[in-house]
């Protein structure tokens, strides 16, 4: 079933062929030692089910308020996007854009398109869109940025206990679950699952160019 | 293994960024498109070390107003009080938090100076062809790329702190301009390192294990 074994390694593009690889094992370059691939089990259902929990958590972070101050009488109280919103009012739309990038955009889509993936992906044979969705959804990910914001909240919280009372919100514990969900979608979840079944873009191409790799591969041994 | 290492490239083959299928162009300056996810082809990154000089350079532009400039601006009583990075570090290291302290130092500070080092180091390493110590570099340039999310961190303090100290006419905080800069060494780095071909830091290296073969 696996006709495509002959790759190349993405950080040296060393050819090798991939060994089969065991039920939660990994397969590591021998020249630069990037894992090249690993075979988590139950590798859509999982990360699947995380990824719906990673839906409604994102919903209560960006609903619920991230903190609230309460000083001399007053209370105040900030959700993520209006930390991005008060960027932008106070004078610095391009870092309130940003912030609201790596915060809110990226992470979302990332979890859209993960869901749209995963859920396509219970087909036999995968639609070709998925491919393209998870594509996109492979370049949000480094700028999904929860663990960097969780970090930069407690810090923000330690300044601020210093002037006045703070309080953590509801949203700062959903945070604190997407901090722990998101490594665990991209840990559980094999790219190569979705790859081996989408149905190919060059649908032509797909069996005659099978043929002719496994015979270039031959000349190379 | 075969004794001679022989990369795809060499072999004409070309690996999709995105799917890892190795394909066979037709063109060898035109790759086109991967015939399985539909993403774009290329042998190596286009123009990776132009790109990357050009963004490490930018970068380090913006690193020292970055550093230089208040981040943040507190006005209390009356009275307006900037902040830069360091003065944030010192301001948590005095006021009793210091391993807080080291990792906004860790953060904001030795990080991006640190990648834009080893990136400098990557490209002219490659550029020269130095031999030996691939493996050391390659491992470099996945830390790089791991470590950079993390100077972040700066960012998001100052956009909730900003969000959340509005006392007016008390206390309130705004944005200085050193946070704009700051945002930018990161996504800057974050774009050049995404933009560096780790497989040229090899390329030298097999052409020359050929020749010795």
């Amino acid at each position: 079933m696996s006709d495509v074994t002959l790759i190349a390694c993405e950080d040296c593009d060393l050819l090798q062929r991939l060994p089969p690889i065991p039920v939660g094992g990994k397969a590591r370059c021998p020249r630069c030692g990037l894992i090249l691939a690993t075979r988590p089990s139950d590798s859509i259902d999982r990360p699947l089910a995380l990824t719906v929990t990673a839906a409604i958590l994102f919903v209560i972070a960006n609903v619920e308020p991230m903190m609230s101050l309460t000083a001399v009488g007053r209370h105040a109280s900030t959700t993520i996007l209006g930390g991005a919103y008060q960027m932008w009012m106070q004078g610095e739309p391009i870092t309130g854009t940003i912030v609201a990038f790596c915060a809110v955009i990226a992470p979302g889509f990332f979890i859209l398109f993960m869901l749209a993936v995963l859920l396509a992906a219970k087909r036999l044979r995968v639609p070709q869109w998925a491919g393209e969705t998870l594509r996109w959804g492979l370049h949000m990910q480094p700028w999904a940025m929860y663990e960097v914001m969780l970090l930069g909240i407690l810090v923000a919280l330690i300044k601020i206990a210093e002037l006045a009372a703070v309080d953590p919100g509801a949203g700062m514990f959903a945070l604190g679950g997407l901090v722990v969900l998101f490594p665990a979608i991209a840990v559980t979840f094999d790219p190569r699952e979705v790859w081996n079944r989408v149905e190919w873009a060059d649908d032509e191409a797909a069996p005659a160019f099978r043929d002719q790799l496994s015979t270039r591969t031959e000349a190379t041994r | 293994m075969t004794a001679v290492a022989l990369t795809g490239a060499q072999a004409g083959l070309v690996s999709c960024e995105a799917c890892k299928l190795l394909s066979r162009p037709a063109h060898h300056d035109h790759p086109g498109h991967c015939p399985r996810c539909g993403g774009e082809l290329e042998f190596r990154r286009a123009r990776s070390i132009q790109y990357t000089w050009a963004l490490v350079i930018a970068a380090a532009i913006c690193y020292i107003p970055a550093n230089m400039l208040p981040v943040m601006v507190t006005t209390a009583f009356g009275a307006t009080e900037p902040d830069t990075i360091m003065g944030g570090v010192v301001f948590l290291y005095t006021s009793g938090s210091w391993p807080l302290a080291l990792i906004v130092l860790v953060a904001s500070v030795m990080v991006p100076l640190g990648k834009l080092i080893a990136l400098a180091y990557l490209l002219i390493a490659v550029q020269r062809g130095v031999p030996g110590g691939n493996r050391d570099r390659t491992r470099l340039y996945r830390m790089v790329e791991f470590i950079g999310r993390w100077s972040m961190l700066d960012v998001f303090v100052d956009t909730f702190t900003v969000a959340l100290v509005q006392l007016q006419p008390l206390m309130s905080v705004a944005p200085g301009p050193g946070v704009f800069f700051f945002a930018a060494v990161v996504v800057l780095t974050m774009i050049a390192a995404d933009s560096f071909d780790p497989r040229l830091i090899w390329d030298s290296a097999t052409a020359g294990g050929r020749k010795r073969a």
